[in-house]
């Protein structure tokens, strides 16, 4: 884990008291709410439909047990006792009032934690692949590059009021679990020929209303250049990004008008006027940062020790959790560790207090103390040692976080959608309930395997739908929900916008469509090793359309 | 409207011209870029010449130009518009420009600290200014991530160089 020095404390402590003299100034009067919008937002503080919502960043993810007990202890004392965890691997408090957020934000900063650009038109939480550190074949971690891009980033007095909202993701990984091509830039860390470390560049990717896959500017940028080439894309961007509407104002609107040729060019043109200087990135701060996230002091441990394999034969309940929630660990004799946030007929990504503060003791007892948040609003435990496996099980049964459907059709995104957002069209969370409660039956739902769904509530697409294999839409007609159905999409490395299948379905119908096309892909499918995106991508959406409309 | 400079509120040697208005016989005059492109051989003449951008007009129009000038004003039409941002930095870091960068505009008390590290040195402020709070917004922080036109030692600069005093002290 990334520990502060006294620049970082320093630094978070002094924006502690910046916002707590802003939020001062707001509370009597000298701000009216228009002039404190802006400022607000810099510190991800929201107005929602019915209170403040505040948005807290997990940098790249990663968690120590010692800022998840403060994340339940805030939520406890100044919140409603749960946190909402998001897709950008933040979280979010729903209730806070205004006057507290100061306090909130100082408690945070006694934990190394801050809410700095979770919101407003700057570079945001860079978020990264769960699995850095841990996973196989990565090249190197991600976490290293994005601790320097949100050193970097933070209060930048040059980038803080950018066209839009800037989004970095980064993998250390071949296989993308951060969604990088859906990003403003996306990071993959490479080797070039000469076994150098450096990173594919993928900008202009984005959901929202005009959904994106990014595109590469560039195949390997040197690990030195690394800041240099980011201001280059971010200052070719703040200067030349739409301004005039704001639908149309992110990079990747930019990259599609400029074309990819022109603004590669532009970027190249800027990057060579900053390249050599004080931006570049020196391997001693590389080291210093590599030092935090040193492997912890694993043991020497055979893989699948017959503890472990003979619970799996035994209790066919584990051998269900550890099929779907458990991945391979680089170590042998360990386990990665999903924690489904997604309970059948559960509101995706909550937790409450006492939840967060057991998975603290939990990481402390089997992970080395480090918790993940995961981009799929669920939790992860890095390390565990597979003989470990079946006690950590139990616990987590018994706290309702061991529902064995990670990567399963009962594991869906939501937004937060019309329950809480001021922005929303539509309600995404009950949908979400609704769906999972369908599938409840988790025979059925291991025997339709991979499927992600993803819902949003509105155009602004928070719940990722244009990639989801199944993607729901919420929209409003005339003052009633309706659920547009995509199929398709991918938020992976074979990233892909799903496909609209057909008019809309009401909000009582739209679980029944849902079912509709898993029941097609179960008939049609060529056995159970071909997956629900393989078939949509084999048969293209034609049958679904079929089985779908002409039922109805 | 009202200046700061150095912190403090001071009376504006300057007057905006409207595209419209006639040139005054004396005095500092601030003109478009429109303006400035058409007269230009009558302003070098009369001198005392200033340049306002609108956001759209970046500065390396005007590079060749720079030493015309006795002030170049960066217009913020409103907060949200950041291209000034960048543009003051360019000015400042890439084209050696030294004289007076005003931010005109929607000018933001709390955005004072960000243009003042991109180089901007007077402001046209909304409300009425307040040195003391002027100088508190300057000295919020008391470190930085990055460099930018202020050119003081970053957070990373400073932690290399103390490990550096401390491993040659070891020796």
């Amino acid at each position: 884990m990334y520990r502060y020095d006294d620049f970082d404390q320093t630094f978070v402590n002094e924006r502690v008291e910046q916002f707590r003299d802003q939020v001062a100034r707001r509370l009597s009067g000298e701000l009216t709410e228009d002039e404190f919008k802006p400022l607000r937002l810099m510190n991800g503080l929201y107005l929602q439909l019915h209170a403040y919502m505040l948005r807290v960043a997990i940098p790249y993810g990663t968690l120590s047990s010692t800022q998840l007990r403060k994340l339940a202890e805030i939520s406890r004392k100044y919140d409603r006792g749960y946190g909402h965890f998001t897709t950008r691997q933040n979280l979010q408090y729903n209730w806070p009032a205004l006057k507290d957020t100061p306090d909130i934000l100082a408690e945070l900063a006694t934990v190394e934690m801050h809410a700095l650009q979770t919101s407003g038109n700057c570079i945001r939480n860079v978020t990264a692949d769960q699995y850095a550190g841990v996973a196989a074949g990565e090249v190197d971690d991600p976490r290293i590059y994005a601790e320097v891009l949100r050193q970097w980033s933070s209060l930048h007095p040059e980038f803080s009021f950018l066209p839009r909202k800037f989004k970095i993701a980064i993998t250390g990984c071949a296989n993308d679990r951060a969604a990088i091509k859906v990003h403003d830039i996306g990071l993959v860390v490479v080797q070039n020929e000469a076994g150098e470390t450096g990173f594919e560049f993928w900008v202009g990717g984005g959901l929202g209303r005009t959904p994106v896959i990014g595109k590469c500017i560039n195949p390997f940028v040197a690990k030195r250049d690394l800041l240099s080439y980011t201001e280059a894309v971010l200052r070719v961007y703040n200067m030349l990004g739409r301004r005039d509407n704001m639908y149309k104002a992110r990079i990747k609107i930019l990259v599609n008008e400029t074309g990819v040729e022109e603004f590669t060019r532009l970027v190249n043109e800027e990057w060579a006027e900053i390249r050599e200087g004080y931006l570049e990135l020196p391997e001693e701060e590389v080291q210093r940062i590599r030092a935090f996230f040193a492997p912890p002091a694993y043991e020497a441990l055979e893989a699948d020790p017959a503890e472990f394999m003979q619970k799996l034969d035994a209790d066919p309940a584990f051998a269900d959790w550890a099929h779907a929630n458990l991945a391979p660990h680089k170590v042998s004799g360990y386990a990665i560790v999903n924690l489904s946030l997604k309970p059948i007929g559960g509101i995706p990504g909550d937790v409450t207090d006492s939840q967060m503060e057991a998975v603290a003791g939990l990481a402390d007892q089997f992970s080395f103390g480090e918790i993940r948040a995961t981009h799929e609003q669920n939790l992860t435990l890095p390390h565990v040692r597979q003989k470990d496996l079946y006690a950590l099980w139990e616990a987590l049964q018994a706290l309702d976080l061991a529902t064995p459907n990670v990567g399963l059709v009962s594991d869906i995104i939501a937004c937060p959608g019309l329950d809480y957002c001021a922005l929303a069209n539509a309600r995404s969370i009950p949908v979400a309930q609704m769906i999972s409660d369908r599938f409840a039956d988790l025979k059925r739902q291991h025997d339709i395997g991979p499927l992600k769904i993803k819902i949003s509530g509105c155009i602004n697409a928070c719940g990722h739908h244009h990639v989801g294999h199944i993607g729901i839409l919420g929209v409003d007609k005339k003052g009633t929900e309706f659920y547009q159905i995509t199929l398709g999409g991918s938020a992976e490395e074979d990233a892909a916008v799903g496909q609209i299948l057909g008019p809309a379905f009401g909000y009582d119908e739209v679980t029944d469509a849902v079912e509709n096309v898993v029941n097609t892909y179960l008939e049609l499918r060529e056995g159970p090793g071909e997956t629900f995106l393989q078939m949509v991508r084999r048969t293209g959406v034609t049958p679904f359309k079929e089985a779908l409309y002409e039922a109805a | 409207m009202k200046l700061l400079k150095d912190g403090k509120p001071v009376s504006d040697d300057w007057t905006h011209l409207d595209d419209a208005d006639p040139a005054p016989a004396a005095g500092g005059i601030i003109v478009s870029l429109a303006r400035w492109r058409e007269e230009r051989d009558a302003l070098l003449k009369r001198g005392q010449v200033g340049i306002r951008l609108k956001s759209d007009e970046a500065p390396a129009q005007i590079r060749d130009d720079l030493g015309h000038f006795g002030v170049i004003a960066l217009e913020f039409p409103v907060y949200r518009d950041g291209r000034a941002f960048s543009y003051a930095r360019l000015l400042r870091e890439r084209f050696g420009y030294k004289g007076e960068l005003r931010a005109v505009g929607n000018v933001l008390f709390d955005q004072l600290a960000f243009m003042h590290r991109c180089g901007f040195d007077t402001f046209e402020v909304q409300k009425d200014p307040d040195a003391d709070r002027f100088a508190e917004a300057l000295s919020t922080f008391s470190m930085r991530y990055q460099r930018a036109a202020d050119d003081a030692p970053t957070a990373l600069e400073l932690r290399h160089k103390a490990r550096r005093n401390v491993a040659q002290e070891g020796r």
